[in-house]
C-alpha cells in the first residue's frame, strides 16, 4: 500500500492530525509549506503584554528586576513566568494545529541548532520571541540572514554571555577594569558554523570575542533590545580565520558572513539535517547533495529543504526515533483533543519525558541520535505517558485511529493487538506506545 | 557476612514476574563473585567546573592578582575557606566534603583534566567518556561492566540515574536506568503485551526488556520510601542510588550527573548554589549508602577547568586542569594528591589555563584495577591508547 503520504505527514511533519486529509502529491505538499512568510509570524495580536516579543521579555525582565530590589516578601505575580507560560501555549497551540507541519519542524530544528535554554534565567522571557523574531523569519531564506539574526538577539546574547563582553582596550574596559567574555564567538564557531573540522585556534576564538564586544542588550531604554555599544567594542581591526575585519559592529557582521558561507559551515549543516530527517547515520550521498545545494546557492535555506525532500533515502520510513517532544506532540495531534480535554501542563509532560521546553542541557541543543533517548526507564515512562493521556480520548474508536495514524505503516501483529486489548484504553496506550509510533 | 536486607515485595513487582528476583536473593548473592561487592560511582560535573573556585589555593601568592573578583577569604575569616592543609581551602559551601575530608574519606586531585586539550564542553566531555582521545560509541565505565560477572536475577550491574544514559554508560553491557516514578501506570499485563511488540526493535525493545527488569528491583528495594517534594533534586537522586547499590542484589557501578557548572558571568553567585547541591548530594549517596558505604569509591569529575584569571564579566572561559575528588568509605582520603603547577604565568597553559598534571585515566585506572579488581589487562581495552597513563598509586585504603 502507498506510504508516502502518511509519511510526509510523519517524517518530515509532526504526525497527522486526527483525520486530517492525506495529500495527493506528498512532496509537492511540502514544498508548498515553503512558499510565502511563516504563517505564525503573521498572526494578529503582538500588541498583547503576552505576546513573544523581545519588547515585552525585557519589560516583563525589568519588572522582575524591580520586584527583587523592592525585596517583595510574596509577589503576586512573576511577569516573566507568565510570559514563557503564555508563550509555551502558544506554541503548543501552533504544533497542534498547523497545516503546514514541515515548516514549523524546520522552525524548531532550526531552533535547537541555534539553542537558548532557560537553564540561563534571562532566556524564560525572551526564548518565545527568539523563535518568532530570528528563527522563523529564515527558515525558508539565507543562512546568513539567520545567523546574523540569532547574534543580534537578546536571548542569545543572554544565553551565552555576550551582553556584557568588553574590549579590554576599549574606553568602558579601559576605566572599569573589564573585558572579554568569549563564550558566544567559541560556541558559534564550534556549533553554529564552522565546527572543530574547520582547524580554528583559540586565537581565533578570541578575536571573534573581540569582534561581537559591545553586541549587548538595553533593557532600560523606551526601546529595550538589541544594542551595539561602541564604548565597549574594542578598537582597531581584527584577524578571524586569516581575514581582516573592521572595527564596528560592521566588522562583526561582516565576520558573521564570512563564517555563514564558510564550506565546513555548508559541510555541519547538512550534516545535521540529513541526521534529522533521514537517519541517524546518513547516507554520505544525501549529505553531499545537500552540501551542494547550500554551496551552489550561497546558503539558501529554502533550496536546501527542497533538495532534502527530493533525496530518496528520505523516504524510507520510521528510521528515526521520535525524541520526546516530537513523541508528545504527535500523539497529541493523532488524539485531536478539544482544546479543554488536552493536558492541561504540556511542558510538565515534556518534563517527565526528559526534553523540557527550551531547556536543553548544553548551547548544543538537544540530541538528535536513537541513543540519547531510549534508555529503559525513558521507553517505559512512554508507556506510561500514553496510558495516562489515553484516559482523555475515550471516544475514540482505537482500530480507526490507529488506521488514520499509521496506515499502512501499522503491521498487522500490532493491529491485532490494538483491536484484542482488553479495553478501550488499553488499546489507545498499545497504539499510542508501539514501536511503529515511537517512530517517524 | 554482608546483611540481606528484606525486601517487601510489590503487587507490581510480584505480577511482572519478579518475584524470582527477589527470593532468589540470598542464593545468587552466595554466588556472587566477592569483587562485586565492591561500589563504584561516578559523578559527572557537565559544563566545567571552576576548580580554583571549589578548592581554592590561597597560599599561591599572586592569586587576587589573576582572579581578584572570585576569590574568598582566607581560613578563619568571615564566611571564609574552609582549610585543607595550609595551602588550599575548600570552598564554604562544601562543607559536608569538609568533614569527609577530615574523616580520611575524602582526597581532592588538584589540576587534573582529561585526554583532550581544546576546551569544547561536547569534545572535551565525549572524550572523556570514552576514556581516550577520541569519540567512540561506548563509554570506559560500561566497558569496565561488561566485565564484572553478571548475577542471574539481580540488578543489571550497572545504573545510569535519568532519563538517558549518558555515554559514559553506553556500550555492550546493560544498563539500568531509574527515576522516581512520573505518570500513571497501565497493568503489567499491558507491560508485557508492549515488550513483546517491541522485542524485535534492536533499539526500543531491550531498553523495555531491562527497563521492566529494573522497576521490578527498584520499586523492591525504594517501596515504601515517599519520595521528597524536590524528587529530581540531585540530592534525592543520590539518595536513591546510594539505597540501590547498597542493596544486596542491587547495582555495582552508578553513573549521576548534575550540571551548572559553566560559569562565564557572576561565577560567585552561581557557584554558591551549584556546590551547595553538590555537596548535599554526596552525602545523601553516602547516607543511602549505609554500611556499604565502606566499601564505595566515588570519582567525581567534570571536563575541563576554567580559565586561571577571572574573564571580563566576573566570570571564566574555558580552560584545562581543574579538580577531581575521590570520596567514599574505599578511598584513603584526607590528602590532596596530584602536583601543584602554580599560577605563576610561566607555570600556566597557554598563559591562560591551569596547566594539568594529572590525568583523570590514573584515577579510574587505579578504581577499575583496584577496587574492582578488574585484571590489569583489560585495562587496554577501557582506555585505548593510554599506555603512557598508569594507574596512580595510593588512592585506596590497604
Amino acid at each position: 500500500m502507498e506510504t508516502r503520504a502518511l509519511h510526509a505527514l510523519i517524517r518530515f511533519g509532526l504526525g497527522r492530525r486526527g483525520a486530517e486529509p492525506l495529500p495527493a502529491a506528498p512532496q509537492d505538499w511540502l514544498a508548498r509549506q515553503l512558499d510565502g512568510p511563516d504563517p505564525d509570524i503573521v498572526m494578529p495580536a503582538l500588541s498583547t503584554p503576552e505576546a513573544a516579543t523581545t519588547r515585552n521579555g525585557l519589560l516583563a525582565l525589568r519588572a522582575q528586576r524591580a520586584q527583587r530590589a523592592a525585596k517583595d516578601p510574596a509577589p503576586q505575580a512573576n511577569p516573566v513566568q507568565d510570559l514563557f507560560r503564555a508563550t509555551a501555549n502558544a506554541a503548543f497551540d501552533t504544533l497542534l494545529t498547523t497545516t503546514t507541519p514541515f515548516r514549523e519542524r524546520l522552525a524548531w530544528f532550526w531552533l535547537n541548532h541555534f539553542t537558548v535554554s532557560t537553564r540561563a534565567g534571562q532566556v524564560s522571557a525572551l526564548a518565545g520571541a527568539y523563535l518568532r523574531e530570528a528563527i522563523r523569519p529564515h527558515v525558508t531564506g539565507r543562512f546568513a540572514d539567520m545567523l546574523k539574526a540569532v547574534m543580534q538577539h537578546p536571548a542569545l546574547i543572554a544565553y551565552l554571555d555576550n551582553a556584557g563582553s568588553t574590549g579590554p582596550d576599549s574606553p568602558a574596559g579601559k576605566r572599569q577594569n573589564r573585558g572579554l567574555n568569549e563564550n558566544l564567538a567559541r560556541e558559534c564557531l564550534e556549533l553554529h558554523t564552522i565546527t572543530q573540522a574547520a582547524g580554528y585556534t583559540q586565537t581565533d576564538v578570541t578575536s571573534f570575542a573581540t569582534l561581537l564586544t559591545g553586541w549587548s542588550i538595553d533593557l532600560d531604554s523606551d526601546t529595550p533590545g538589541f544594542r551595539f555599544r561602541p564604548a565597549t567594542h574594542q578598537p582597531g581591526p581584527k584577524t578571524l580565520l586569516g581575514q581582516r575585519f573592521p572595527e564596528g559592529q560592521q566588522g562583526g557582521l561582516e565576520a558573521l558572513d564570512v563564517l555563514a558561507t564558510h564550506p565546513a559551515t555548508y559541510r555541519n549543516l547538512a550534516t545535521k539535517l540529513a541526521r534529522h530527517f533521514i537517519a541517524d547515520t546518513p547516507p554520505p550521498a544525501a549529505i553531499a547533495a545537500i552540501e551542494t545545494t547550500l554551496t551552489r546557492t550561497n546558503g539558501d535555506l529554502k533550496a536546501a529543504s527542497l533538495t532534502l525532500i527530493g533525496i530518496d533515502a528520505a523516504w524510507i520510513p520510521l528510521t528515526k526515533l521520535r525524541t520526546p517532544f516530537d513523541y508528545v506532540i504527535a500523539v497529541l495531534r493523532t488524539l485531536d483533543l478539544p482544546p479543554a480535554n488536552r493536558p492541561p501542563a504540556i511542558n510538565a509532560i515534556l518534563g517527565g519525558l526528559g526534553q523540557s521546553l527550551h531547556n536543553a542541557p548544553f548551547p548544543i541543543g538537544w540530541p538528535d541520535t536513537a541513543p540519547d533517548w531510549s534508555a529503559p526507564e525513558a521507553m517505559l515512562r512512554r508507556i506510561d505517558w500514553a496510558y495516562t493521556v489515553a484516559s482523555r480520548a475515550k471516544s475514540l474508536d482505537p482500530a480507526a485511529t490507529a488506521d488514520l495514524a499509521l496506515g499502512p505503516l501499522l503491521p498487522p501483529a500490532t493491529r491485532a493487538q490494538i483491536v484484542q486489548a482488553g479495553s478501550q484504553r488499553d488499546a489507545i496506550t498499545l497504539l499510542l506506545a508501539s514501536p511503529e509510533f515511537q517512530r517517524r | 557476612m554482608h546483611r540481606i536486607p528484606h525486601l517487601p515485595i510489590g503487587r507490581r513487582t510480584a505480577l511482572l514476574g519478579l518475584t524470582a528476583t527477589i527470593t532468589l536473593g540470598r542464593t545468587a548473592l552466595a554466588l556472587a563473585s566477592p569483587l562485586t561487592e565492591q561500589r563504584l560511582v561516578v559523578v559527572l560535573l557537565r559544563g566545567a567546573l571552576d576548580g580554583l573556585a571549589a578548592v581554592q589555593p590561597y597560599g599561591e601568592p599572586g592569586l587576587a592578582d589573576l582572579r581578584a573578583p572570585l576569590t574568598l577569604p582566607e581560613p578563619g575569616h568571615d564566611g571564609g575557606l574552609l582549610d585543607l592543609g595550609g595551602f588550599h581551602g575548600l570552598h564554604p559551601a562544601l562543607a559536608g566534603l569538609h568533614s569527609l575530608y577530615r574523616a580520611n574519606e575524602l582526597a581532592i586531585i588538584h589540576a587534573a583534566a582529561g585526554p583532550y586539550r581544546s576546551r569544547s564542553h561536547f569534545d572535551a566531555q565525549d572524550y572523556l567518556e570514552s576514556g581516550t582521545d577520541h569519540r567512540m560509541t561506548s563509554g570506559w565505565l560500561n566497558r569496565a561492566a561488561a566485565l564484572l560477572p553478571a548475577r542471574p536475577g539481580g540488578a543489571e550491574t550497572a545504573l545510569s540515574v535519568g532519563t538517558s544514559v549518558g555515554l559514559i554508560l553506553r556500550g555492550p553491557a546493560p544498563v539500568g536506568t531509574w527515576l522516581p516514578q512520573g505518570f500513571a501506570q497501565p497493568d503489567p499485563a499491558l507491560y508485557r503485551a508492549l515488550a513483546a511488540l517491541h522485542a524485535p526493535d534492536a533499539i526500543t525493545g531491550p531498553a523495555l526488556k531491562t527497563g521492566l527488569a529494573e522497576r521490578g528491583f527498584t520499586e523492591a528495594v525504594l517501596n515504601g520510601a515517599d519520595p521528597p517534594r524536590d524528587k529530581y533534586s540531585f540530592p534525592a537522586l543520590a539518595l536513591a542510588a546510594g539505597k540501590l547499590l547498597a542493596a544486596a542484589q542491587g547495582p555495582r557501578i552508578a553513573a549521576l550527573e548534575i550540571g551548572g557548572w559553566d560559569t562565564h558571568a557572576a561565577q560567585r553567585a552561581r557557584l554558591q548554589g551549584t556546590l551547595t547541591t553538590l555537596d548535599r548530594g554526596l552525602l545523601a549517596l553516602k547516607e543511602g549508602l549505609a554500611a556499604a558505604w565502606s566499601r564505595t569509591a566515588i570519582l567525581v569529575m567534570t571536563e575541563f577547568g576554567r580559565t586561571v584569571r577571572a574573564n571580563g564579566t566576573n566570570g571564566t572561559d574555558h580552560g584545562t586542569g581543574s579538580i577531581a575528588l575521590l570520596a567514599g568509605g574505599a578511598i584513603q582520603g584526607g590528602r590532596i594528591l596530584g602536583t601543584w603547577p602554580g599560577l605563576a604565568p610561566a607555570q600556566l597553559l597557554d598563559n591562560r589555563d591551569l596547566a594539568p598534571t594529572t590525568d583523570l585515566r590514573s584515577l579510574a585506572k587505579t578504581l577499575l584495577a583496584s577496587h574492582l579488581k578488574i585484571p590489569a589487562k583489560h585495562l587496554p581495552a577501557i582506555f585505548p591508547a593510554s599506555t603512557d597513563t598508569p594507574p596512580m598509586p595510593g588512592l585506596l585504603r590497604p
